[in-house]
């Protein structure tokens, strides 16, 4: 069972060199659920972005690199649906099938978790005793929900934060116009996109939009921004962590 | 041949979103659509697992392509029909043409078929002399206007009501009014003397069967029934990947089509047309014509990693709900075939250099493969037209689409190879970042590659110490401590 294991956090490299807080607040949860963890120091970049760009032997040098620093790991807790994602769908096709670098892809993949999937389907966590005064909408991240199925965890976590009233916007589960390096290539679309989501989260009337995804996280936050809108973005583990 | 805009999908993309009509019409057609398919595919008598059953048949029929096409090509010639492989645009057209001028056609009526799009035979056909007229409502419109279909499904829904009233009024003479009731029985009343008149139905074929060797047509309007029965010739033009082995597979996909396409559970007319009229039956055409077109689909097949491309069935159901086409409509993809499916298909027909905005131009959200009525993975094969652009394929006669792209990945896989150099690149971009304006903590305008980006949106500038950093030093802190 992977719920007494040892959890080693692969921080995400957008967390790591913008969001620093987000990392912090995922260490103070995992201190205060006394869940035992370690974070390899020389980890960086799951790759993901070279790999959605087609450049795929670049991504390959990611790749074998977050196997060779993860996987004498037990299990790998991350707060990205999209990376988790990258790690264990797209790893294996990068290498050639049959060959010891794919076995080892393909050992990795059966040990890595998303935050919200790791602590409601492997620990049986749904109340982590976190509060948060104010009223939430959840944004459901497009590699999250369709590639990995994960619409209900984080949906349970926010319930039962304290004083925390979750309102659901209309088409939770749309895109945000993220889309990695589509969103500087074809910034027109991509705003296009964002404008709609905006609209619906503004029109929910909440505090903050949560999410399990810092990249869609920082799209959403910069429009917001750009309005001047006073609606706050939070990641997930921010919103749990005491 | 038809004209191929897709190196223009910047440009029009940008003027379809200043469009303030199209864009109320896309967001009508996704939200009606889009949630209604979803809610179908759960209610399946069968659940949604149908969907992946029918992938499987799909799959069996493209593996199986040669003795399918083989066996309905020899049932419809048994029955007296004249079947003909094109292997492109132009023989299709060619024959077409060569048919019309045979029985001295002058005026053909037409039900909707994107591969006739595909190959460009109205225009062939009118350059020849030969009068052609749509008769699916939508298709009609926008062959009034002079403009090309936006949807797979819904040609028109670009047009407004309005704008479709003050078209009939010039087109057809009718006192303007915007009530529909009133617009399409003007349309009918047009259409009916051209289906009486004409000399040679053209239709497209939704999927044909080996075993039984018939194709099928569906519409909602009647106009294709019309169509292939009405004129004493009808000609039907199908790609080559549109058939299935037996008349069983047809129950499960047409279910799903009709699902897909409209949140049907079944399309209003579904005919099944294996020949010409028998001599015995009143109704029906002298010659029946099927024109089975390859125009680059071998090309597909032969490549493993697109062959499932072909499964596609031309529901529409994925422009339902990707948004980007909800922003963009069907115009900006510049050729036939518009939406995901467009964007794998139009680069596979086009060439993938000639159409590489089609399939970079999506933020990957993987909503299409879970609105395909066959489950077909388009996100998988977006991925691997973008992995051809990066680095060039001879097979496919690529070259690499962005060198400065590439060596800027380059640099940074060497960058995320060593923490060291990562943090050293870290620290160069947090004194880059002094250099910019900052406003309430944010970045509103960064210069160069990420330009786009703060077009419309702010950045958060790098954190001045990294996380790793923060926990390295706290890890350090913790060590002493413990140590003394």
């Amino acid at each position: 069972m992977e719920k007494n294991k040892p959890v080693t956090l692969f921080v995400q490299c957008l967390v790591d060199s913008l969001y620093p807080e987000v990392g912090t607040a995922m260490v103070s949860l995992f201190e205060k659920m006394e869940i035992p963890f370690d974070i390899p120091l020389a980890q960086t970049c799951c790759g993901q972005p070279a790999f959605n760009s087609g450049y795929r032997k670049e991504a390959t040098v990611a790749a074998k690199r977050f196997i060779e620093i993860f996987e004498s790991s037990h299990v790998i807790v991350c707060p990205s649906g999209s990376c988790v994602d990258m790690v264990k769908h797209q790893y294996p096709g990068l290498f050639e099938n049959g060959s010891s670098w794919q076995k080892r892809a393909l050992d990795i993949s059966g040990k890595i978790f998303e935050l919200t999937e790791y602590l409601v389907d492997v620990l049986g966590l749904e109340d982590v005793g976190a509060r948060f005064e104010g009223k939430v909408t959840y944004h459901e991240s497009c590699h999250l929900s369709r590639n990995l199925g994960i619409k209900d965890q984080p949906r349970r976590l926010i319930a039962h934060v304290q004083d925390c009233q979750l309102i659901e916007m209309e088409h939770a589960d749309k895109c945000c116009g993220f889309g990695g390096t589509f969103a500087v290539k074809f910034p027109d679309i991509s705003t296009a996109i964002l404008e709609e989501k905006i609209d619906h989260i503004i029109q929910a009337g909440v505090d903050a939009v949560v999410g399990c995804d810092i990249s869609c996280l920082m799209n959403i936050q910069g429009m917001l921004s750009r309005k001047n809108s006073s609606i706050k973005t939070l990641h997930i583990a921010q919103l749990l962590a005491p | 041949m038809v004209e191929i805009k897709t190196q223009y999908y910047r440009q029009n993309a940008a003027k379809a979103i200043e469009d303030t009509v199209l864009q109320k019409a896309l967001s009508n057609v996704q939200n009606r659509l889009g949630p209604a398919t979803a809610r179908m595919y759960k209610d399946l008598p069968e659940g949604p697992g149908l969907r992946q059953k029918a992938h499987e048949i799909r799959e069996a029929s493209i593996n199986h392509l040669d003795i399918l096409l083989t066996r309905l090509a020899a049932k419809i010639r048994d029955r007296g029909g004249k079947v003909y492989f094109a292997k492109d645009a132009a023989a299709a057209s060619a024959y077409c043409l060569k048919v019309a001028r045979a029985n001295q056609v002058k005026m053909a009526v037409k039900g909707k078929s994107m591969v006739t799009e595909e190959i460009g035979l109205n225009p062939i056909l009118e350059d020849n002399g030969i009068e052609v007229n749509e008769t699916d409502l939508g298709e009609y419109i926008i062959q009034l206007a002079g403009e090309t279909p936006s949807h797979i499904i819904a040609p028109a829904i670009h047009k407004t009501r309005k704008q479709i009233a003050e078209l009939f009024t010039r087109e057809l003479g009718i006192p303007y009014n915007e009530d529909p009731p009133i617009l399409t029985q003007a349309a009918r009343k047009a259409l009916r003397k051209k289906f009486l008149e004409a000399d040679m139905g053209l239709s497209g074929c939704n999927l044909a069967c080996a075993q039984t060797g018939h194709i099928t047509t569906v519409s909602n309007e009647g106009n294709i029934r019309m169509s292939t029965t009405m004129p004493k010739i009808h000609m039907a033009f199908m790609g080559m990947e549109r058939v299935v082995a037996k008349l069983a597979d047809h129950d499960a996909l047409f279910r799903l089509l009709s699902r897909g396409a409209a949140a049907q559970n079944m399309a209003g007319y579904v005919s099944y047309i294996g020949g010409p009229r028998t001599k015995d039956q009143l109704d029906g055409p002298d010659q029946f014509h099927l024109v089975i077109i390859d125009n680059g689909r071998s090309q597909i097949l032969a490549d493993p990693t697109f062959r499932e491309a072909l499964y596609c069935i031309r529901c529409a159901a994925c422009l339902n709900v990707c948004p980007a086409y909800g922003k963009i409509g069907g115009h900006a993809y510049g050729y036939p075939y518009s939406g995901p499916i467009g964007a794998v298909i139009t680069p596979l027909f086009v060439g993938i250099n000639r159409a590489k905005d089609l399939c970079c131009g999506e933020p990957l959200c993987g909503a299409c493969k879970q609105a395909c009525p066959v489950d077909i993975d388009l996100p998988r094969m977006l991925l691997a037209l973008r992995a051809k652009l990066a680095d060039g394929d001879p097979e496919w006669g690529v070259t690499r689409a962005n060198p400065g792209e590439k060596f800027a990945f380059q640099i940074w896989s060497l960058i995320i190879k060593n923490r060291k150099m990562y943090d050293l690149a870290l620290k160069i971009g947090t004194l880059f970042q002094r250099l910019l304006p900052q406003k309430n903590g944010y970045i509103p305008a960064i210069p160069f590659v990420l330009k786009g980006w703060t077009q419309s949106r702010d950045i958060k500038p790098l954190a001045r110490t990294s996380f790793l950093t923060q926990w390295k030093n706290r890890e350090n802190k913790t060590n002493r401590k413990n140590k003394s």
